[in-house]
C-alpha cells in the first residue's frame, strides 16, 4: 500500500468516527445517569445483607424470596389493578376533553387558552395536589358535610378517604393530562378532509369515531398509555398518602424496603418491576406503531 | 345503469360571518355533462362545491339534485360522491377497504363489499393494489383509488375538488382523458373545480367561470374560449389581445388614432377583444390593421409566440404558425401591421 493510500484510509476512519464523537456527549449523560445506576441496582440486588449493612457475596436470595411470597404476587396483582382502573378511567376522560379540544374547539385561540388550563395545574406539585384531596374527602370533609347537610346521607362516608377509591381518584387527577397531551398532538394531526370524506361515504358521528379518529389516534393513545401506567406501576408516594396505610403497591413495598435499609431486597424488587414495566411497555409497542409521532 | 341527475343552483349564497363568498348564484347543470367551474383562488367556485356536496350549509337559496330540493340534507343522502383535493384516503385502511368504505356504512356485508370494491379497483386498473395502504402507492395511484371510492355508491353526480392539481404535468393528462373517459362511459354528471384553463377546455361541456362570488360566463368552452363576455373572463381565459377606444357606429378609434372596424356598432368607450391566434402580419389579413412594435419573438415549435406593442405602449401577442411566420418573416423591434378580419373580434360587455 502506497503512502497516499495509507493516509487516505485514515482520513476515512477519522471520517467514519465522527459521528460516533459527536453523540459522546449524549452517551456519557446517559451512562452517568441510566446505565452506571441501573448496574449498580442490578449488583446489589444479588448481595446478601444482615443487621450490620451488605455482604459481598453473590446470592439469588433476594430473588427467591419475593418470588415465593405470596405477599409480593399479591402486591402486584393490586398494583397491576389501579394500573388498569386508572388506565380505563384516564383514557376515557383524556380521549374525550382531547377530542373536544381538537374538533369542537374552531378557533386556535381558544384550543391554547383551555389547553392552558389543562396544565394549569401541573405547575404545582403533586403533594400539593393530593394534599388537597384531604379536606375534601375526610371525614369531615367538604363531600361529607355536603351530603349530610342535603340529608343524603346520615353519618359520614369512612370510603371517601384513606381508601382504593382516593387512592385511584387522586391518580386519575394526577395523571390524566398524560393523556389528554399525546391524543391531542395526534388528533390535530388527523386530516380534517378525512372526517369530510366519511360522512360523504355516509358515516354518522359514531361511525367517524369508530373508522377513523379512533384508529388514527391510536399513537397517541399508546404513548398516553405508556405514561400512565408506568407512572402508576411505580407510586408509592399517592398510594401512601391516599390510602393512609390501608393499601399497598410495588412501590411502597420498596419505599417500605429501604425504610428497613433492606437495600438488596429492594434492588432486587426494583429489578422485578423494571422488567414487568418494560414487559408492559413492548406490548403496547407491538400493538401500536408510535414511530410517527416521535 | 346508473341513473344520472342534472343540478341546479338557485340564488345560493354562501356567507362567512361578515364576508359573503358566493352572491346568490343561479346555475343549471344538465344531467349528464360535465361542468366545469373555473376562477382564481377565492372566487367561491370550492364553497360552491361543497354546498351541492353538502360540506357547506348554504345560507341562502336552494340546491336541487335530479329535481329533488336537497338543500338541508346531508352529503350521504344527496346521491353525489365527493372526490377531494388531497384525495382524503384514509391512511389506515387498505385500497380495497379505502374503496369499501361507504359500503360498510351502509351496511353491505363483508364478501359482497369487498367483491363490489375488487371490481371497481379494476375499473380503474388498481385490482392488483388491493392490499396496499394508501402511502405505498403513488399519486396518480391513489388518485385512481380515491375516484373508485367516489364511484362505489353510484352517485349520480360526482363532485372533484381540483383533482389534478397534485399531479405532474404527464400525470394531469393522462388522469384528464381518464376522467373524460370515465364520465362519458357512466354518464353521470361531473363538476369539477379548478383553476387550469386547459383543463376546463379540455374537459367541459360546460365551463362556468367565477369570480368574487358571481358566476361571470356560463358556456361552452368554444363560447368562453372565442367570445368571453367579459374582460375579466377574457384575459383570465386568456387567448385575446384586448384594445380600447372610442366607437361611433361601426368604427373604433384608439388614442393613437388608428381606426379599426367593429363586429357590430357600438356608441362610446369599448373594448374590443381579439383572438391572438387569428391575427397575422400579413397586411392582406384582413381590413383592420393594427400598427405595433414587435419586441420579442419566442419559437415554441409547432408555433411561434409573438409580443407586440401598440401605439398606447399595451402589450398584445400573436400566435403565427411557422410557416405564416416564415411567410412574412420579421425581428424583434421592427414595425409591422398586426391585421385581421372583422369576425375574428368582438366587444367586451364592459
Amino acid at each position: 500500500m502506497s503512502p497516499s493510500q495509507n493516509s487516505d484510509a485514515r482520513r476515512i476512519s477519522l471520517r467514519a468516527f465522527a459521528p460516533h464523537l459527536l453523540a459522546l456527549p449524549l452517551w456519557a449523560v446517559l451512562g452517568v445517569f441510566l446505565a452506571v445506576p441501573i448496574l449498580m441496582i442490578v449488583m446489589v440486588s444479588f448481595l446478601d445483607y444482615d443487621d450490620a449493612g451488605l455482604i459481598y457475596t453473590f446470592v439469588l436470595d433476594n430473588y427467591r424470596d419475593q418470588l415465593g411470597s405470596a405477599v409480593l404476587w399479591r402486591t402486584y396483582f393490586h398494583t397491576i389493578q389501579f394500573a388498569v382502573l386508572v388506565w380505563a378511567l384516564t383514557l376515557s376522560i383524556g380521549f374525550t376533553v382531547a377530542y373536544f379540544l381538537a374538533f369542537h374547539v374552531r378557533t386556535q385561540l381558544w384550543q391554547m387558552v383551555l389547553f392552558q388550563l389543562c396544565a394549569i395545574p401541573f405547575l404545582t406539585s403533586n403533594i400539593i395536589r393530593m394534599i388537597s384531596w384531604i379536606p375534601t374527602l375526610g371525614r369531615n370533609g367538604l363531600l361529607n358535610q355536603a351530603l349530610a347537610a342535603s340529608g343524603v346521607i346520615d353519618k359520614p362516608l369512612e370510603w371517601l378517604l384513606f381508601s382504593d377509591f382516593a387512592i385511584v381518584l387522586a391518580f386519575v387527577h394526577l395523571y390524566t393530562l398524560f393523556m389528554v397531551v399525546p391524543i391531542f398532538n395526534t388528533m390535530m394531526r388527523i386530516d380534517r378532509s378525512l372526517i369530510e370524506a366519511a360522512r360523504d361515504a355516509g358515516a354518522g358521528f359514531w361511525d367517524v369515531l369508530r373508522n377513523v379518529i379512533i384508529p388514527l389516534s391510536l399513537p397517541g393513545i399508546a404513548i398516553g398509555t405508556i405514561f400512565v401506567v408506568t407512572l402508576v406501576m411505580g407510586d408509592f408516594v399517592t398510594v401512601r398518602m391516599m390510602g393512609g396505610g390501608q393499601s399497598a403497591s410495588v412501590g411502597l413495598m420498596m419505599s417500605n424496603s429501604i425504610g428497613l435499609l433492606q437495600y438488596p431486597t429492594a434492588a432486587a424488587q426494583a429489578m422485578v418491576l423494571l422488567i414487568t414495566v418494560l414487559l408492559m411497555v413492548a406490548a403496547i409497542l407491538r400493538v401500536v406503531d408510535i414511530r410517527k409521532e416521535l | 345503469m346508473i341513473e344520472t341527475a342534472g343540478v341546479e343552483l338557485i340564488a345560493v349564497t354562501k356567507r362567512y360571518g361578515a364576508t359573503t363568498a358566493v352572491h346568490a348564484i343561479d346555475l343549471r347543470i344538465p344531467a349528464g355533462s360535465y361542468c366545469c367551474l373555473i376562477g382564481p383562488s377565492g372566487c367561491g367556485k370550492t364553497s360552491t362545491l361543497r354546498m351541492i356536496a353538502g360540506h357547506e350549509t348554504v345560507s341562502g337559496g336552494d340546491v336541487l339534485i335530479g329535481g329533488r330540493n336537497v338543500t338541508d340534507l346531508p352529503p350521504a343522502a344527496r346521491g353525489t360522491a365527493m372526490m377531494f383535493q388531497s384525495y382524503a384516503l384514509f391512511p389506515h385502511l387498505t385500497c380495497l377497504d379505502n374503496v369499501a368504505f361507504s359500503l360498510r356504512m351502509r351496511g353491505v356485508g363483508k364478501a359482497e363489499r369487498q367483491a363490489q370494491a375488487r371490481a371497481m379497483l379494476e375499473r380503474v386498473h388498481l385490482e392488483d393494489f388491493a392490499a396496499r395502504k394508501p402511502a405505498q402507492l403513488s399519486g396518480g395511484q391513489q388518485q385512481r383509488v380515491a375516484l373508485a371510492r367516489a364511484l362505489i355508491t353510484n352517485p349520480s353526480v360526482l363532485l372533484l375538488d381540483e383533482p389534478l392539481s397534485a399531479l405532474d404535468p404527464f400525470l394531469r393528462g393522462r388522469m384528464r382523458e381518464e376522467l373524460k373517459r370515465l364520465q362519458r362511459e357512466l354518464g353521470i354528471t361531473f363538476v369539477h373545480v379548478t383553476h387550469a384553463q386547459d383543463e376546463a377546455l379540455a374537459l367541459a361541456d360546460l365551463v362556468v367561470v367565477m369570480e368574487g362570488g358571481r358566476i361571470l360566463q356560463a358556456d361552452a368552452p368554444r363560447a368562453v374560449f372565442g367570445h368571453p363576455r367579459t374582460l375579466f373572463v377574457a384575459r383570465f381565459m386568456g387567448g385575446h389581445n384586448i384594445v380600447e377606444g372610442t366607437a361611433a357606429g361601426t368604427t373604433l378609434t384608439l388614442a393613437d388614432g388608428t381606426t379599426l372596424a367593429l363586429p357590430e356598432s357600438a356608441q362610446g368607450p369599448v373594448r374590443l377583444a381579439i383572438r391572438i391566434d387569428r391575427m397575422a402580419l400579413d397586411r392582406a389579413a384582413g381590413p383592420n390593421r393594427l400598427p405595433v412594435t414587435l419586441t420579442a419573438i419566442e419559437y415554441h415549435g409547432p408555433f411561434l409566440r409573438l409580443s407586440l406593442q401598440d401605439g398606447m405602449g399595451t402589450a398584445h401577442s400573436m400566435l403565427l404558425s411557422e410557416a405564416a411566420f416564415d411567410a412574412h418573416p420579421a425581428q424583434a423591434g421592427d414595425q409591422v401591421v398586426a391585421g385581421f378580419a372583422v369576425a375574428d373580434s368582438h366587444i367586451l360587455s364592459n
